[in-house]
């Protein structure tokens, strides 16, 4: 079947482009260590106008790539993760902007992160790449936007991990950009949020195989990476999803097993999930990117100590949407933002849509979400046009 | 658009900034950000109208009122505007001390409980007053606080403030037509306006 049959709006076929800088200088991250060079692994889908006012950035979050919609060949039986929002006529339009969207430094889906060559010892990194931050991925897409000669935004759009990136390119860069939109995030993690990802690190990092990170070509540490995955997987669903998904159901049977077997359904798709996620992802990727999550606070990175004189940087328009059943990143954490961003006197908007599918809300279909970002983007638009003229 | 806020917008000045509580899908700040390059932010509870003002440009947060203006500092806006809210606040006296605080200038609108219609009614049929412009039974009615247009004149002599402009109207299809009662308007007006300031600025009646 080809694209067209399967999903009427795509933006069809995609590719993975690579950008690499630092090469001559290493780029010092923001813990004082130096890396370099860095590739950079990217997508982008529709075209930059003449003007260079119609461009978009997607942040994905932790576990996401630059695979954000499209497919990668006519037989390729699953779009990217987040195709019902980005094609020609969906919310994010590509028929109307230039939408760029890139793995983040650390990753494991074409940039350079732990599993890349380091040049020093013609081995991969492991333990030996360095910590990185929110604002060091953020300062890799800026190089990757310099690169492709986009000079202003329209908009920053991301959830999650992804939404953090959001609020670090708003005060980053706050003349580069129009407008951002931060959904299902917060400023800084809650003790809870840095609970959920230690439970996942300690679980990859106590398995046999993980070897001090040292484990690429030998038995990776799939079992730790699984679990740390089962446990992210909670954290993104709500009791009510749950409830709803599988209840009490068993699997495959009629009645307990009295083993420890998956009995139940919940059990089941959990494991399923946590191996797949194996087959796609690096255990040290894994570390990476929730100690940068974890670490990440506006409040000390931009606004010594305050939340309010982080955000007196931003010039952007925001729109800031969370989620009522998000319980790891709570409308509570939004709603701090959103305070910080009224004494600064932005313009902010902000909403709290009614969802039941907790965090992983945003990546889900929702009418609602899907008409706000439409709507506000275009605003933003027609207002970047009649200021240009 | 409403007729009373037609008189609200007819009040506010080009350029400034305003703060438009319960601002509902947004029309009274896009019309005043499109005719009168006005500044300004809605505060309202319901999801489905922050849709409608965010389709409309109009920029606006999820909330509640008086949660939602304790966040601004002081004189954070030209105006702020309470319409056809007031009647139904818990401590009316409060917020308006509070929106006093953010904006130098506030316009309040409510619905005028000593309208002729409602005297009779009250008069006649000895059932709490039910019309057009109040359609609840007293278990069901959102509108909790009895305003009249005399009563807001004296908690404005009360509370130290000055009464910039005032307006009684009378509203009729679909509250989108009105004029503009000058004879006995608490007694023949079903709307009143206010627009009120702490400062020491010129009182005009309009």
């Amino acid at each position: 079947m080809t694209i067209e049959h399967k999903d009427k709006n795509s933006v069809g076929l995609v590719q993975k482009q690579f950008f690499t800088f630092a090469t001559e200088t290493p780029l010092r991250l923001e813990s004082g260590a130096s890396l370099g060079p860095i590739t950079v692994c990217y997508e982008t889908m529709g075209t930059l106008n003449a003007e260079g006012t119609n461009a978009i950035l997607i942040t994905h979050a932790f576990s996401g790539d630059s695979h954000v919609a499209g497919y990668y060949s006519e037989e390729d039986p699953k779009p990217g993760w987040w195709n019902i929002m980005v094609g020609p006529g969906k919310p994010i339009d590509t028929a109307k902007y230039f939408v760029i969207c890139s793995n983040i430094l650390g990753g494991c889906t074409g940039t350079t992160g732990p599993a890349s060559i380091n040049p020093a010892t013609n081995e991969p990194y492991g333990l030996n790449f360095p910590v990185v931050t929110i604002g060091d991925m953020v300062r890799t897409q800026k190089r990757l936007l310099d690169h492709l000669g986009i000079r202003r935004l329209l908009t920053v759009i991301g959830g999650s991990v992804g939404g953090m990136q959001v609020l670090e390119w708003a005060m980053r860069y706050p003349d580069m950009m129009a407008s951002a939109i931060p959904l299902a995030t917060t400023t800084r993690h809650s003790a809870l949020a840095i609970a959920f990802n230690e439970i996942g690190r300690q679980a990859i990092m106590s398995d046999p195989n993980f070897n001090k990170g040292d484990y690429y070509g030998k038995n990776k540490p799939d079992l730790g990476l699984a679990l740390a995955r089962m446990i992210g997987h909670v954290t993104y669903l709500s009791d009510h999803a749950m409830r709803e998904k599988f209840g009490r159901r068993l699997q495959n049977r009629k009645t307990l097993a009295f083993d420890f077997e998956a009995n139940f359904q919940v059990e089941s798709y959990l494991r399923y999930q946590g191996s797949k996620f194996t087959q796609r992802f690096d255990a040290n990727s894994f570390l990476y990117i929730t100690k940068a999550a974890d670490y990440y606070d506006v409040k000390h990175q931009h606004g010594n100590g305050s939340e309010i004189e982080a955000f007196a940087k931003v010039k952007a328009r925001m729109l800031v949407i969370s989620f009522t059943s998000d319980w790891l990143y709570p409308t509570y954490q939004s709603r701090e933002m959103v305070k910080a961003m009224k004494k600064n006197r932005l313009n902010v908007s902000f909403c709290e849509i009614e969802a039941k599918c907790g965090h992983d809300a945003f990546i889900v279909s929702n009418e609602r979400q899907s008409s706000l970002i439409r709507n506000f983007i275009e605003c933003v638009a027609a207002e970047e046009l009649h200021h240009a003229f | 658009m409403r007729f009373d806020l037609q008189i609200i917008a007819s009040w506010i000045e080009p350029q400034s900034t305003v703060l438009d509580l319960g601002c509902g899908s947004g029309e009274l700040l896009s019309y005043l950000k499109q005719e009168k390059q006005v500044r300004g932010t809605g505060i309202e509870i319901s999801e489905e109208k922050i849709t409608a003002c965010i389709e409309k440009g109009v920029q606006v947060l999820q909330g509640d009122i008086t949660e939602e203006v304790a966040d601004y500092p002081d004189q954070a806006f030209d105006y702020v505007i309470l319409s056809q809210t007031l009647q139904q606040v818990y401590e009316p006296d409060k917020l308006i001390k509070e929106l006093l605080r953010v904006g130098r200038r506030i316009i309040v609108s409510f619905p005028n409980f000593c309208h002729w219609a409602i005297r009779l009614q009250i008069l006649f049929h000895g059932y709490a007053p039910k019309n057009r412009q109040l359609p609840y039974e007293w278990y069901d009615t959102p509108n909790i606080r009895v305003i009249t247009i005399h009563d807001f004149r004296r908690f404005v002599k009360a509370t130290n403030c000055k009464l910039m402009k005032e307006a009684a109207i009378n509203t009729h299809n679909h509250d989108i037509q009105g004029h503009l009662v000058h004879f006995l308007p608490n007694l023949r007006a079903t709307f009143g306006i206010f627009m009120v300031t702490k400062g020491a600025e010129t009182t005009i009646h309009s």
